[in-house]
């Protein structure tokens, strides 16, 4: 596995960042979740977000594709763009954010369809084959990626329920690849995995790390250390720190992150 | 920072020593066979309740069928028919005619039966009001009978056809058995004679009511359901549906909502027969509908049933899992596509079995018809939406009310006809959701 993340560019100051937040709040109804966050999310690398549950992680990464719209009650302030363009705009078609920043969640959760159709839903939704042939071949490359091709290429026509839950979260983050997104954002991907089928996704994201802006939400600090380039620490629904993965578990400057990544609460 | 320290570090409160439990003390024991007892006398007032329910189930079926099978059956009597043109009262060249079958249709078969009858000696007076349908049914299907002798078999009256049946107790005093002596040997007579026969009743089943018990038929009443079902179906299954969409997946949570899910489940315990007199009022009386039709009395049971169906299909559209939402919300499906590609899908096998049940629930109703005039006495198989009809509850109603005996085995045999369709239904529902349901 990747215990030595490849020698990475320097932190964001140069690169264009493909998502940027500023002064986001969130409210759920009165309580406040998010209070303050603003963040460079990069193209080129993983960027995991960590800390103890209940501090707002989850609720801040399903803002960046506008997840939080279908929470009852759930309200957006500060600006979060996607290279440049504000999401929350009046005029942003959030059918086509939801593309283009694909999502894969804490429990797998393929359709009850067939593989196949698991995979082709979204670019159908989307009108991204022209024939059949173009979609075979859409759903083909999207399993490759995914590192589920040899698995799944002699039972595309099965249910995708019938798989393993390590293979159905694969599934799930084919389908997100499907739609050819520019960001993908995990929620907690492994959290109802075993530890090898947690191996094979934590392979998979370094394999599609600089292809696609990943953002990945965990539990694990372990894994945030493995699989990420960029690590923000949140706690109390505010940004405590962000900065390099390795600055981060090497050399807090913060000691609620300290505290926290030394097993002290959480 | 509160929070960082850990829970653990809170001052411990001083814990109460305690003595070990011992298992094997006498109350401890006797403790536990009572609680074997108590388990065991539930388990079985359980099973006794399952057989009281069970009997009660099983003596009305009982009852039923008893009295109802013979309802399936008629009694017949043989004739011998010479078909005499001029006793028809019509033209023989005539008949050969282009006109020939309608010349036939108003032919006088009564004067013919009457002719016939005399061979029956003392029992002239048993044959069935129509059986001279019978003598017109088979010259209109073979006019080449004209002027020949056939030999017919025609039904007789209800009190022959139960003397036949043995319904009657002969051994009672007359004045109670329900039949006159003259019934009796005239029965007798036709018995001795050989004339007699019991075989299915066709006019039973696909027939429409009569005065006569022994002409009268479900079929009717039957077709009557079907083409209230069809409406109420059309209307209520639509409109209940996208209820329940529109109040699980789009409404706004809150005051209203809350009011309206609170009437609607109101509604569906509102008394049927509310239902009825709305109908009377606004669809006969407000909107000019014509009475006793099918239209009308669908509409008023799809108002009815309308409330079961948008529960059941919210509960089937609950119960579909918010992951699967998510998972096409975040692949950038719209809303409505997440409902009709996603949801609505999963939640059919739940929201059809609501429906039929629904549904079942409509074709065994027979209050809020009797407002719109479903009661009405209608002898023939309704032609369409709009024409009178009845349906098959009434029509056990209207049977079960009428004071002549030949009717007890007609109301009994309607119900069997009645609860087999009911059973098809629910049989329909339990096979549907068996196999549609996912499990994920």
């Amino acid at each position: 596995m990747n215990q030595n993340p490849a020698p990475k560019p320097a932190i964001g100051h140069n690169a264009v960042p493909k998502m940027t937040a500023r002064d986001v709040n969130v409210f759920y109804g009165q309580k406040q979740a998010i209070k303050n966050v603003s963040i460079d999310i990069s193209a080129e690398h993983v960027t995991a977000f960590i800390g103890p549950s209940g501090c707002g992680k989850s609720t801040f990464l399903r803002c960046l594709n506008r997840m939080n719209d279908t929470v009852d009650g759930a309200r957006v302030e500060g600006r979060i763009e996607l290279d440049g363009e504000d999401v929350y705009a009046s005029n942003m078609d959030v059918v086509q954010l939801r593309a283009r920043v694909g999502m894969v969640f804490q429990k797998p959760n393929p359709f009850p369809k067939s593989i196949y159709e698991n995979v082709a839903y979204g670019p159908r939704l989307h009108g991204l084959a022209r024939s059949k042939a173009d979609m075979d071949e859409i759903v083909e490359s999207a399993l490759k990626r995914a590192g589920l091709w040899d698995e799944a290429k002699d039972r595309l026509g099965e249910s995708g329920t019938a798989m393993s839950g390590g293979q159905q979260q694969r599934l799930c983050i084919a389908r997100a690849i499907a739609v050819d997104p520019e960001v993908i954002l995990m929620d907690e991907p492994c959290s109802a995995l075993d530890p090898i089928a947690t191996a094979r996704i934590e392979e998979l994201i370094d394999e599609l790390r600089g292809r696609y802006a990943i953002v990945i939400v965990t539990h694990n600090m372990q894994q945030a250390a493995r699989v990420s380039q960029k690590t923000a620490f949140f706690h109390l629904g505010t940004l405590v720190e962000y900065d390099d993965t390795s600055s981060i578990f090497t050399n807090p400057k913060a000691t609620r992150t300290k505290d926290y990544i030394t097993g002290r609460y959480g | 920072m509160a929070t960082v320290s850990s829970p653990l570090a809170a001052p411990a409160a001083p814990i109460a020593e305690r003595q070990p439990t011992d298992w094997t003390t006498p109350a401890m024991q006797s403790r536990i066979a009572a609680r074997y007892r108590a388990e065991r006398n539930f388990r079985r007032l359980g099973a006794a309740a399952l057989v009281i329910a069970a009997s009660f189930l099983a003596f009305l079926l009982f009852t039923i069928v008893r009295d109802g099978w013979t309802g399936f059956q008629r009694t017949e009597t043989r004739i011998d028919v010479q078909f005499d043109a001029a006793t028809l009262g019509v033209d023989p060249a005539a008949v050969a005619g282009p006109q020939g079958q309608s010349l036939l249709a108003r032919a006088d078969y009564q004067a013919l039966l009457l002719k016939a009858a005399e061979q029956l000696g003392p029992a002239d007076g048993t044959l069935s009001d129509a059986a001279w349908m019978e003598l017109r049914e088979a010259l209109m299907d073979n006019p080449a009978l004209l002027g020949k002798r056939a030999s017919l078999w025609v039904p007789v009256r209800s009190s022959i056809d139960l003397l036949a049946k043995g319904k009657y107790d002969l051994t009672a005093p007359a004045e109670s058995r329900g039949v006159t002596d003259r019934e009796v040997s005239d029965w007798r007579w036709l018995e001795k004679a050989g004339r007699l026969r019991t075989g299915f009743n066709t006019t039973f089943l696909f027939g429409a009511d009569s005065t006569e018990p022994e002409l009268a038929g479900i079929g009717g009443a039957a077709l009557g359901s079907l083409l209230t079902l069809a409406v109420t179906i059309a209307i209520a299954f639509p409109l209940g549906v996208f209820s329940a969409v529109w109040l699980e997946e789009f409404a706004p949570k809150g005051r209203l909502a809350d009011i309206i899910e609170l009437s609607i489940n109101n509604l569906a315990a509102v008394p049927s027969i509310i239902f009825g007199l709305l109908g009377l009022a606004f669809f006969l009386n407000f909107a000019g509908m014509p009475r006793s039709a099918p239209l009308v009395g669908g509409i008023t049971l799809a108002l009815m049933i309308m409330p079961v169906i948008v529960i059941a299909s919210r509960v089937a559209i609950k119960a579909v899992p918010p992951s699967i939402r998510d998972a096409a919300l975040g692949i950038g499906a719209s809303p409505i596509q997440v409902v009709f590609h996603h949801v609505l899908p999963l939640a059919l096998p739940g929201i059809m079995t609501g429906t039929i049940i629904g549904i079942a629930r409509a074709l065994g109703e027979t209050a809020p018809l009797l407002l719109i005039g479903m009661r009405a006495f209608v002898t023939d198989v309704p032609q369409g939406f709009t024409s009178p009809a009845t349906v098959l509850p009434m029509q056990v109603f209207l049977w079960s009310d009428d004071v002549q005996r030949g009717f007890v085995e007609k109301t009994s045999a309607a119900i069997m006809v009645l609860m087999l369709v009911l059973i098809a239904m629910n049989s329909l529902a339990i096979y549907l959701r068996n196999r549609f349901e996912r499990r994920w």
